[in-house]
């Protein structure tokens, strides 16, 4: 009865506060948009019943997105912007977890502290010290420009660049903390008998840290990849009006649009989309335990 | 073969090893045993390449290793913890070295199919190395450092995770491959057992220092200090002062109202030095009357009885309140024993069965 109980906290808690609001996107992304408040047609009405309500919902926004070619290309550029700014996340977050792993064990807890810190600052006044830091008047560009390395200012803010920038610093704690955890349980010992058996450091470095730390590098890329998939905030702060996420086309539909349901349907489809990558990541991580 | 001159290492103000010169030779297996933190550990690590000498020069074959990197010297290692890598199976971690010689292909395979007959691992070949026992895994360890002809190996506690039994077996396997191989092994280890049972040299080490260099039988039967007879086996201690009484022979008081004990030793002492006799607990034999023609003999009662099955150890304390161990072998079933607690006994031993050494 206990166990009952335990287990059905958690089932319940999913199903009040995902299944049921995700039940309510879906029968908006089937109804039809309406001048109205709610802004969509039908409503649920007792009298009528539940099969004339059914009756009238359709499938005709799942079909629009198909057609206007925006949505299929906002997915497919935030697929891009998310796979370039998972890859470059890593490229950034694997030596600084090297480092810190590879740190003497007194100073790990600190190193550890400065990655976690920025997270008590709030997301969004990070995100809009970065349009400070980027504009053409920012600090970077009068610095580079104080060096002597340019003379003209770098249009940086609202492009794509801006966006890459502001994503990799967002999300690079994610990528850190699990790769340094795989890092950090590596047995040094498994480095030298590379050596011993005639790798260098580099070879070394290739046929045995890097396979040894996969599984961190698969569950940080995916902490990374799915987040930025349908990031809103760093786009729309930082991206210009070419900068194309299907988050920020998600919230042009809803709040410029007033189209729910569009909006829903386009939610739905990510949400999908997502679903791959989780059941993936999902998979990873038994895998690990299983080989512990 | 090997040879260290002068060799010094020093981690900030920790000397590890002082000032060292020793030689391996060729196709020996060289123990290396000493306490945690004698330097035995670091030695071994110079001669793979992971430390450098602070001073000294380390020659392999005649050539001057200290500018070779790990990687390139005719040295492996086999590691405390097996450093197996966990990703790869028990073929491919074999073949690891093999593949960094960029050797061809159908020859890697014959080297690993020998590797694994000489290890009796080839039904083992496809597994990982956390699919298989201990045993097995310290054998695919040895396999591997051995596959690339090394002109030697090294073991650095090679036998420690494994259990008594198995222990036992694997150490007569070491013996076998190491013959079978002909390569020179350095071997090093705190369990004094193995090293004698293994090794056809022992070196025994204590900070930083080499104590003794010598074949396993005369480091036990003629340690050259107190601490070596200490650290090999078990050992009685009896402190007193020397008296030349004959050519080599001497006369030790140990204690006012005995009479002097009667050794014979090949170290020469002056007369009034201090001195140490070590005896063996097995070289006392104990009897219930005082046995007529012995060179020494004390009385003294039976304070404790440690029983191991094939043989006891008597603790044995004299009326001076020294306690001497005295061992026999169980030649007959326990109920008959001769003795038993606070019995009065007599301990006796030759002349030549203890060794005098110095203080």
């Amino acid at each position: 009865m206990r166990r009952f109980v335990l287990i059905a906290i958690p089932y319940v808690w999913l199903l009040a506060l995902f299944l049921v609001p995700f039940a309510i996107v879906l029968k908006i992304a089937l109804s039809d948009a309406a001048v109205a408040r709610p802004p969509y047609f039908p409503q649920f009405d007792w009298a009528e019943g539940i099969a004339a309500f059914i009756a009238e919902l359709d499938f005709e926004n799942f079909v629009w997105l198909t057609e206007d070619d925006l949505y299929w290309k906002a997915y497919l550029s935030s697929l891009k912007i998310a796979v370039i700014s998972t890859f470059f996340t890593l490229l950034a977050g694997y030596p600084i977890a090297y480092g810190m792993a590879r740190a003497p064990e007194e100073w790990r807890p600190t190193l550890m502290m400065l990655v976690i810190l920025p997270f008590w600052t709030s997301f969004l006044i990070r995100v809009y010290a970065w349009m400070g830091i980027l504009s053409n008047e920012g600090f970077l560009n009068q610095f580079l420009m104080w060096i002597g390395v340019i003379s003209e200012p770098l249009t940086i803010l609202n492009t794509n660049s801006a966006v890459y920038i502001g994503i990799v610093y967002t999300y690079l704690p994610f990528m850190i903390l699990p790769v340094y955890s795989a890092l950090e349980r590596l047995d040094g010992s498994l480095i030298e008998a590379a050596e011993d058996l005639g790798c260098s450091r580099l070879t070394a470095f290739w046929l045995v840290t890097i396979p040894l730390s996969k599984t961190g590098i698969i569950a940080g890329s995916f902490l990374v990849f799915i987040p930025v998939l349908g990031e809103f905030v760093i786009p729309s702060l930082l991206g210009g009006s070419d900068t194309l996420m299907i988050g920020k086309v998600l919230w042009e539909e809803f709040f410029s649009n007033r189209d729910w349901p569009v909006a829903s349907a386009v939610a739905v489809v990510l949400l999908l989309l997502l679903v791959i990558p989780i059941v993936l990541f999902q998979r990873n991580q038994q895998k690990q335990q299983e080989a512990e | 073969m090997i040879h260290f001159q002068n060799v010094t290492k020093r981690y900030g103000e920790f000397t590890a090893i002082d000032n060292l010169t020793i030689d391996i030779y060729e196709r020996e297996f060289y123990a290396l045993l000493g306490p945690s933190g004698c330097g035995k550990t670091t030695l071994m690590r110079m001669l793979a390449g992971f430390e450098t000498p602070t001073e000294g020069k380390i020659f392999l074959a005649g050539q001057d290793i200290a500018p070779v990197p790990p990687n390139k010297r005719a040295v492996n290692m086999m590691f405390q913890s097996y450093a197996l890598f966990p990703h790869l199976s028990i073929w491919e971690n074999i073949a690891f070295g093999l593949k960094r010689e960029k050797m061809p292909k159908h020859d890697i395979n014959d080297r690993v199919e020998e590797m694994l007959r000489l290890t009796r691992l080839e039904k083992f070949a496809r597994r990982k190395p956390h699919q298989i026992s201990g045993g097995q895994r310290q054998r695919v360890a040895l396999a591997r450092s051995l596959a690339k002809h090394p002109k030697l190996l090294l073991l650095d506690e090679p036998l420690g995770a494994l259990d008594k039994k198995l222990r036992q077996d694997t150490q007569f396997e070491l013996m076998d491959i190491q013959e079978k191989t002909g390569t020179t092994f350095v071997i090093v280890t705190h369990d004094q057992e193995e090293a004698m049972t293994v090794a056809s040299r022992v070196a025994v080490m204590d900070h930083g220092k080499i104590i003794q260099v010598s074949t396993p039988d005369r480091i036990y039967e003629n340690p050259n200090s107190v601490y070596v007879a200490d650290f090999i086996g078990d050992v009685n201690l009896i402190e007193g002062t020397a008296k030349l009484n004959g050519s080599d022979s001497y006369a030790m008081s140990w204690h006012e109202g005995h009479a002097p004990l009667s050794i014979k030793s090949p170290n020469a002492f002056s007369d009034g030095q201090k001195c140490h006799l070590a005896i063996r607990p097995e070289k006392v034999a104990i009897s219930a009357d005082q046995p007529a023609e012995a060179d020494n003999a004390v009385q003294g009662r039976i304070l404790d009885i440690a029983y191991l099955g094939n043989i006891s150890t008597y603790h044995v304390e004299l009326p001076t309140g020294a306690v001497i161990k005295a061992q026999t072998a169980n030649t007959r079933r326990i109920a008959r024993r001769a003795f038993t607690w606070e019995d009065t006994v007599w301990l006796s031993w030759t002349a030549t069965a203890g060794v005098l050494l110095a203080d």
